[in-house]
């Protein structure tokens, strides 16, 4: 019998029983909420006369409808408002916790759980948020549901679940300077496309992503959802273990050294096997941008934009066609004479400190090119902004023609005030280039950090790999 | 939740791949509370001319006549062909919501996102995956015969597509019980509350860690 994956020793450690069909109840340690997908949960909970399961299991945050600029006026959109209100009475109501809009730990839910140590290895953990993939990175099953599901792990603090496949992608040798994880991960979702993962679970394993830091795993992991995965996952190791030692809500004391000795078995066994695997050369690789309105519409910083009349497949190659239509872009169009009206620094891919320091040290005493309508930097959390002001990145931003906004999802889904008008192009560090994403007729270009930032100083997609060091 | 045995309903082909459900339902609309009420903006973005917010009188909105849902002849449709991987992208309940407030009860794709299909099955909305080939058969049929409408029999797992062989499909046993009987599968779960205890205490005793409240 051939040894256990990561994923298997997940699932069976939370297998509360099953049915001969495989239908399953699996037990969710961490749940996390948001007041965009929870408002019908609680209310379905409480039209059914249900008591919530378990309410420590729960950390609640509101991010999604959060205004960037200052918010001790409260939140001007009266719907928004009411909405965010609804989030702070249902956690007083049940005694759940809290990081409400003026608490200095409120911040993107993906971000805020692993900095508090609120994401732990070996947990389930499920969030109304398809960008729950993200704490995979810590060696923990994790991943979206919808809002009935909210509604069924408050009342269970289970779900009915059939197990996945199994997916291993391999990622060996050394990235070149300037490329990040984020170029890992579009390259990926490039390669196996935005169906890919469909029916699995990822594991993404080698030298490269070993090498990654924790903020790293968590950018790829963040975008399995993007490949159609229900998870991704990175085995544990001392990387994971060194960032959760000391986090607010990680273990203490001997409850520590328990946890950690147990937490060493979080990977595949040598003989376990995958149902299917991949392997990417990471040292080849180039920064990525993305061309069109799927994320899986990918190619190098040397590349050009595609020609739809070279895909042989008719279903793809109208899509690219729709998708060009949209983007306004001619096939052989060389990515580096794009010119963004727009750079957004943030979201639950690309906000965290790591992040904002890639893409300060690409700034450093130079300016937002006049082309540029915007450049906003949303920092993930309350605590990414303070480090970051404690570094002086802030000014680095400021100075160089940058908005230093406070914490949220802010432009990645447009849902708050921080949205492109029709026809402008933006260069994103976000996860998905869907129509409309950033704002009705918006145009988005997914990059790393470092990618938005020379973009927003050169006025023009530019390879930040062959920036002097 | 309304059970669903036969279905009997006009097609509509939505003809992309990788239909988002950002595109199914726009971000402005998701801040409301309800669980209703998303139906007239399905597909806001193709559907109308202009920008549309929560609040605004749809009906006065100016439509968008060449996307397809607009037509004369699918405005009564109440099963949508799509492509591959249709749901993709957030996990928005309110994209099955509006779907179903807009009258939709069978979606058929040759695959769909993960979290998109189990959300159908949560709403009695039933999604079909079939071969790219019988779709490609299934659009080719619903743009040649206006008011083209097929019948879908969930217990016999058939469909009858009219100038087609009847067209079998695959569903889980447990969603399809739960479909055919309207089950609140909370209830079903709840059954199962002294497992779930028994599970928790062990687990607790194993890894106390995990329970320490934030």
């Amino acid at each position: 019998m051939s040894g256990k994956t990561l994923y298997d020793k997940l699932w069976d450690s939370h297998l509360v029983r099953q049915d001969d069909d495989g239908t399953a109840l699996i037990y969710i340690d961490r749940h996390l909420v948001h007041e965009v997908t929870s408002p019908q949960a609680f209310e379905g909970l409480r039209l059914a006369g249900r008591q919530p399961w378990r309410t420590g299991s729960i950390l609640a945050v509101p991010d999604h409808n959060v205004p960037t600029t200052d918010r001790r006026a409260g939140i001007a959109d009266p719907v928004s408002r009411v909405q965010v209100e609804t989030l702070d009475r249902n956690c007083a109501e049940y005694g759940i916790t809290e990081f409400s809009m003026l608490d200095p730990r409120q911040g993107i839910v993906h971000v805020i759980g692993p900095e508090q140590g609120a994401t732990l290895p070996g947990m389930t953990v499920v969030c109304g948020d398809s960008h729950t993939s993200t704490h995979g990175a810590f060696g923990a099953l994790a991943f979206g549901i919808g809002t009935s599901d909210v509604e069924h792990v408050l009342a269970t603090q289970c779900l009915i679940l059939k197990k996945t496949g199994s997916l291993l992608i391999r990622v060996d040798g050394a990235l070149a300077p300037g490329v990040s994880a984020k170029d890992i991960v579009l390259a990926i979702i490039g390669r196996i496309g935005t169906a890919g993962g469909t029916g699995s679970s990822i594991e993404f394993a080698g030298t490269a992503m070993r090498s990654l830091s924790m903020e790293g795993r968590m950018t790829v992991c963040n975008m399995a959802i993007e490949a159609g995965a229900r998870a991704g996952m990175v085995a544990v190791d001392d990387t994971t273990i060194e960032y959760v030692a000391g986090r607010p809500y990680a273990p203490k004391g001997a409850q520590w050294e328990q946890a950690v000795s147990g937490w060493r078995d979080l990977h595949s066994d040598d003989d376990a096997s995958f149902d299917r695997s991949v392997s990417l050369d990471a040292s080849s690789l180039v920064p990525q941008v993305t061309w069109g309105t799927s994320p899986e519409m990918v190619t190098g910083i040397d590349g050009v934009v595609p020609d739809p009349d070279n895909e042989p497949d008719s279903v793809r190659r109208e899509g690219m066609r729709k998708a060009l239509a949209y983007m306004d872009l001619q096939p052989g169009t060389p990515i580096t004479s794009i010119r963004p009206d727009h750079v957004f620094i943030g979201s639950c891919t690309n906000a965290r400190i790591e992040d904002l320091r890639a893409a300060a040290s690409v700034i450093r005493g130079r300016t937002v090119h006049p082309g540029i309508k915007q450049a906003l930097v949303v920092p993930g959390s309350g605590l990414v902004k303070q480090q970051a002001e404690a570094e002086g990145l802030h000014t680095l931003f400021l100075e160089a023609g940058f908005e230093w906004r406070e914490p949220g999802c802010s432009m990645c889904l447009a849902m708050n005030a921080d949205r492109l008008q029709a026809g402008e192009r933006c260069a994103s560090t976000s996860n998905r280039n869907f129509e409309g994403r950033q704002g009705q007729g918006g145009r988005t270009h997914l990059v790393s950090p470092a990618m938005a930032a020379i973009a927003a100083v050169t006025g023009h997609f530019a390879d930040v790999s062959k920036e002097p060091a | 939740m309304d059970k669903f045995d036969t279905f009997t309903g006009i097609v509509a082909p939505l003809d992309r791949p990788n239909v988002d459900t950002d595109a199914i339902i726009p971000k402005q609309f998701l801040k409301s509370i309800q669980r209703s009420g998303f139906g007239p903006n399905l597909f806001d973005e193709w559907r109308y001319l202009d920008h549309g917010e929560p609040g605004k009188d749809n009906s006065a909105r100016p439509l968008n006549p060449d996307f397809v849902l607009n037509q004369a002849r699918y405005r009564d449709a109440s099963i949508l062909l799509g492509r591959e991987n249709f749901g993709c992208g957030s996990s928005r309940e309110h994209a099955v919501w509006a779907l179903l407030d807009d009258g939709f009860r069978v979606v058929i794709a040759p695959s769909f996102a993960d979290i998109f299909f189990n959300n159908c099955f949560k709403n009695g909305v039933l999604p079909v995956v079939l071969p790219a080939a019988t779709v490609e058969a299934l659009f080719a049929a619903t743009t040649a015969t206006p008011g083209y409408a097929l019948r879908v029999d969930l217990q016999a797992q058939r469909i009858e597509a009219p100038g087609l062989d009847a067209i079998g499909f695959e569903i889980d046993p447990f969603r399809k019980d739960c479909l055919l009987r309207g089950l609140d599968d909370i209830g079903l779960t709840l059954q199962h509350a002294d497992a779930i205890r028994a599970f928790e205490d062990r687990h607790r005793q194993a890894a106390p860690w995990l329970f320490n409240k934030p």
